[in-house]
């Protein structure tokens, strides 16, 4: 049993996913946008590593290390589809996005 | 008083506190380097909080896998947008120390807190009895979370392919 209450953990992931949310909404950069991702998938980590810390279970830390392998991959994806894009739009501005192509 | 103020509380909110404003800088900067630079002190911020938390293993695979591997990841796709005409257009005149003490200082408190934890010796005492061993980690993950272990490595391999599909260059053809 740690001497962090919680709540507290609790409340500093909350924080941090909001301001990641604020960010993928807010931000016409696509790039940004991504950056405010890798925010909110950390705020889960951090509820997830507290969670197991005061139940002393090693459960928390195993889904830690899945949320790890999925912010890698997404964000391999995510930087590649970037690329494509900054090469057809020259820019990064996720508004060009908003026509589909049938 | 001292005792309150190098308290394991004490320092978790601290380092909380860095965590948020960083990750505060990152969503509402303008340049996509100190973004990134931001982006690291946050990740750090929050692999100090898992150590505080009892959780070492956690800890470092945060600094290696997301401030080493994913940010490295991030920097490089930078260099391949070729910003480098945004970067001369949109940088800040003044060049120097300026832009990165923001940064700089949080990262320092960070350093002073490890510093503070790895010399005071009841809380070394008390960190060692709440922790979790990657051993427990290990045996659960090739325990009952196997097949979790397999559908993230199918993750990553397809997470491979697409990337390479997708960021290769159109004029080379084949048939991938």
């Amino acid at each position: 049993m740690t001497t962090i209450p919680l709540f507290h953990v609790l409340i500093l992931s909350s924080l941090l996913f909001a301001i990641g949310f604020v960010g993928v909404v807010a931000r016409k950069n696509t790039l940004f946008i991504l950056m405010s991702l890798e925010i909110m998938l950390n705020a889960v980590g951090v509820a997830f590593i507290g969670a197991g810390s005061v139940w002393q279970q090693a459960d928390g830390q195993v889904m830690f290390i899945l949320i790890l392998t999925l912010a890698a991959a997404e964000v391999a994806v995510g930087l590649a589809l970037l690329i494509r894009m900054q090469k057809k739009y020259h820019s990064l501005d996720i508004d060009l996005l908003n026509q589909m192509k049938g | 008083m001292l005792a309150n103020l190098t308290s394991i509380d004490s320092l978790f909110y601290l380092a909380g506190l860095v965590a948020v404003i960083a990750s505060l800088k990152v969503v509402t900067g303008h340049n996509t380097v100190h973004a990134l630079l931001y982006l690291v002190v946050s990740l750090l911020a929050v692999a100090v909080c898992f150590y505080l938390m009892g959780a070492p293993f956690a800890a470092g695979l945060e600094v290696i896998v997301y401030a080493g591997a994913i940010l490295v990841l991030f920097v490089f796709a930078v260099l391949m947008f070729g910003l480098g005409k945004d970067e001369t257009t949109n940088a800040p005149k003044h060049t120097g120390l300026a832009n990165m003490l923001g940064a700089m200082l949080l990262a320092f408190a960070l350093l002073v807190e490890i510093i503070v934890i790895i010399n005071n010796a009841d809380m070394q005492q008390n960190l060692q009895a709440t922790v979790i061993s990657s051993k427990t980690v290990g045996i659960m993950l090739y325990g009952p979370y196997l097949l979790a272990v397999e559908i993230a490595s199918f993750l990553l391999l397809s997470g491979l392919l697409a990337s390479y599909h997708y960021a290769k260059p159109d004029v080379t053809g084949g048939p991938l």
